[in-house]
């Protein structure tokens, strides 16, 4: 534990930032990468309309999480940058990709005359495989990479395993959940009913996937197994499983009863505590399974230097992505504002 | 050439930062100027400020939109292709890119937002604010970019440990000794870009006859801020070049395709230098110029390529030819904005058609010379990716394989070319279209705000072709 004691505080704050824009990302480009995930599966081409405008006004800004999410990373854990792009080479040249063909269908579908299915396609195809490269890397990351010498020391192949695979398959399905439940908050009618009846799908199959994976999980490493299921352990982290039932009854209550807000607030938290056992299971390592946060801290001098403009930074930009949400409060409906 | 991930990863981050930067290039400037639309338009009332606001306004959302999707992959490839020089350098640099990120990406998104969809959302007052956030973050990216590139050439502030770099002051980071140079140099170029773009595109509608007032104003805005920032950039890449001179000899040598150096060197206007002789072939040059402008004294001692280490020197092929392109085009801007000061006086400024044709012909100038000035400075810099200190040889990923770099660098050009093929072909049917009109009341009629920035446009395009 002496490792910890210097300069602990700092690096505990960075982990907690760098945590949280991985989360906020999650959240926030979560939510409209599902809406792809969705959208071909949507009624009417009008539907299709409706879907994007929803998230129109906001998608460039939530993806800007990724972007502080990378850049944290570099800054705060210089040596996690190094190793996790790199052993995670092919997954994020998919994400990449992905990422452009489906960002460029917001601008360029609502252009396009005859071409206006390809980007259609573009949007669907490219949140589907950007998600699911999220899911592979967040997979193979669990499993662990092997350092040496503060670099990566493994085949480009390194990443794929079975387990990798079925996270990814599992986040496509997660964000599916989190697009449909947020439609249920910003639309109405035939689109809303639609997304209810997928929310409610899609939610069991979340569930099985949160179950299997987190069944999965202590067995690819000792240490996991042993965090989870040592005594007095086993008594203390008993309420994250426990609390995240209580969430899918709640959320299933709520698209019983065609609750407007709920589901969406509800599936959030389902990923909060799926987020909280991953970091419990990992704990402290940045880069499973050998280098520790407290290893990878980039020095006191380029914490301090960044934490100080974090400090007004980070409260500052959530005051005015509120504002810019509330901004676009409201139902959305495919007659609104749109030819 | 034998194909590593050297050579591939560095092929790949010219191409995917070469378009990255035409992007940014062009919105840095149309962000000002769209605010300063949006000001005359809540100031005076005027319709037409506001049309020729929502005008570009439209076409800063499709540029906008495809410079963030390149952006986000750069701030990956740092990471992905060159994770030695991420491990080094992470502590000095990393900072920067993030107080980018914080500073200016979130600003210049959420605010987009409220500019492009929000203008019957919010009072007016809140929308004019929001398209002075976009251009103050768009500049503050700018600021923060150019701080952390610039330290790559000059660094400055910090100390080696264990092969690590460590910040000792981050002032001298931050304002290391070329940064104010790049950053006047550059921001300048921005301008001049938006400026000719703004000019050509002006002119094209003069000489079709098409929207009269709005392109008048807009050509005679364009050319006012041209004639005052194209001396300035002469001057500006004069001192940032003394500045070079003083840090990066070699690069210097490498520019003037000098090989000797010297006093009385001359001023080569044109060769083809030759590395494996060590010398220039067919060369023409004016006697004892480049030490006049380099040193200001006839006399003067200028660098040459041979008193640097073989292993030391960039390569001049390519940059001797993009610094002549860079300069070149610089003449060319200030010959415009000459003649345009005569046209102005003489009263001819709207009525010169083959004026306004040869505007139309150097909408392009201001990117060529931007792609030609960081040619010249980033090849300029090899083969040290932090000047003196680290080789890029040292900085690639050590796991790297060929058959995963050569992917990589496919998977981008495809991708870019299929991107972009498609955005310039809607840019310009966005340019041809033009401007809609928008009455001079201080309440639109009716909602005039699509939804969508673009669909507003897809009417009065069905309707023009």
């Amino acid at each position: 534990m002496q490792e910890i004691a210097e300069g602990s505080l700092l690096t505990l704050i960075w982990v907690g930032i760098v945590g949280f824009a991985v989360f906020m990302y999650v959240l926030m480009d979560g939510f409209d990468l599902g809406i792809g995930i969705l959208y071909p599966f949507a009624p009417t081409e009008e539907d299709r309309d409706t879907m994007m405008n929803t998230v129109a006004p906001v998608w460039d800004f939530n993806e800007t999480w990724l972007v502080l999410g990378g850049a944290g990373l570099f800054a705060a854990f210089p040596i996690a940058y190094a190793v996790v792009l790199p052993a995670m080479y092919l997954p994020l040249l998919v994400m990449l990709i992905a990422l452009i063909f489906r960002g460029v269908a917001f601008e360029f579908r609502f252009k396009a005359r005859a071409g206006r299915h390809w980007w259609n396609r573009s949007f669907f195809l490219g949140s589907l495989l950007a998600t699911f490269a999220q899911g592979v890397v967040l997979g193979s990351f669990i499993q662990g990479i092997p350092v040496y010498e503060r670099q990566f020391v493994g085949g480009m192949l390194h990443w794929l395993s079975p387990f990798a695979l079925f996270c990814g398959a599992a986040l496509v399905v997660g964000y599916a959940l989190l697009g449909a439940t947020w439609l249920i908050w910003r639309t109405i009618g035939p689109l809303q009913d639609w997304c209810f009846r997928m929310a409610r799908r899609l939610m069991l199959v979340v569930l099985v996937g949160v179950a299997a994976v987190s069944l999965w999980t202590p067995f690819l490493l000792p240490q996991i197994a042993e965090r989870w299921f040592s005594l007095p352990n086993l008594f203390f982290l008993s309420p994250v499983p426990i609390v995240t039932a209580v969430l899918a009854f709640a959320l299933w209550r709520a698209l019983d009863n065609s609750r407007d807000v709920a589901p969406f607030v509800l599936s959030m938290a389902l990923f909060a505590l799926s987020y909280l056992g991953l970091a419990i299971s990992l704990w402290p390592h940045l880069i499973p399974p050998g280098v520790t946060v407290w290893e990878a801290a980039a020095p006191p001098k380029t914490q301090v230097f960044l934490l100080v403009g974090m400090a007004f930074l980070i409260p500052s930009i959530l005051g005015y992505t509120a504002y810019s949400y509330w901004v676009f409060r409201g139902k959305v409906t495919g007659a609104f504002g749109y030819h | 050439m034998d194909l590593d991930p050297l050579i591939l990863s560095r092929i790949q981050f010219a191409f995917t930062i070469s378009f990255h930067i035409l992007f940014p290039s062009f919105t840095v400037g149309l962000a000002c100027w769209i605010a300063l639309l949006e000001a005359l338009w809540v100031g005076t009332g005027k319709g037409i400020y506001r049309s020729l606001s929502e005008f570009w306004t439209r076409i800063f959302a499709l540029s906008f939109g495809l410079g963030v999707v390149s952006g986000i992959v750069m701030s990956y490839q740092f990471g992905t292709n060159w994770s030695r020089w991420s491990d080094t350098v992470g502590n000095v640099l990393g900072p920067l890119i993030q107080y980018e990120v914080v500073t200016a990406f979130f600003l210049e998104a959420a605010f987009l937002g409220i500019l492009l969809f929000g203008r019957d959302r919010v009072p007016r007052g809140i929308h004019l604010m929001a398209a002075c956030l976009v251009a103050l973050g768009t500049l503050l990216s700018s600021f923060w970019i150019l701080s952390a590139n610039s330290w790559m050439h000059t660094p400055a502030g910090f100390e080696i440990k264990d092969g690590r770099y460590f910040v000792t002051d981050w002032w001298q980071v931050v304002f290391n000794p070329s940064f104010p140079y790049r950053l006047a140099h550059m921001v300048t170029a921005m301008f001049l870009t938006t400026s000719f773009v703004v000019a050509g595109i002006s002119a094209f509608y003069l000489l079709k006859r098409r929207h009269l007032d709005h392109a008048k104003l807009g050509l005679g805005m364009a050319l006012a801020l041209i004639t005052v920032l194209a001396p300035l950039q002469i001057f500006l890449g004069d001192e940032h070049g003394l500045n070079t001179l003083e840090h990066q000899p070699a690069k210097i040598a490498a520019m003037e395709g000098n090989w000797e150096g010297g006093p009385r060197a001359p001023l080569v206007l044109f060769a083809i230098p030759d590395v494996e002789a060590e010398t220039n072939h067919l060369e023409i040059g004016i006697p004892a110029l480049s030490s006049l402008i380099l040193t200001h004294d006839f006399n003067g001692s200028v660098p040459g390529l041979k008193q640097f280490p073989a292993d030391q020197r960039p390569d001049p092929r390519i940059v001797f030819w993009t610094f002549r392109l860079m300069v070149g085009i610089g003449f060319l801007m200030l010959t415009v904005a000459v003649v345009h000061l005569v046209l102005r006086f003489r009263g001819r400024l709207y009525s010169s058609g083959w004026f306004h044709r040869i505007l139309v012909g150097c909408m392009p100038i201001g990117f060529v010379a931007i792609l030609a000035g960081w040619f010249t400075t980033e090849i300029g810099r090899q083969p040290w990716v932090v000047y003196g200190h680290l080789r890029t040889a040292d900085a690639v990923t050590p796991s790297l394989t060929v058959e995963a770099a050569l992917i990589s660098l496919v998977s981008f050009v495809v991708a870019y070319t299929i991107i972009y093929g498609a955005g310039t072909y809607y840019l310009i049917r966005l340019l041809r279209t033009g401007p809609t009109h928008v009455h001079d009341t201080r309440q639109p009629p009716e909602a005039q705000s699509p939804k969508r920035p673009l669909s507003a446009a897809d009417p009065s395009i069905e309707a023009a072709e």
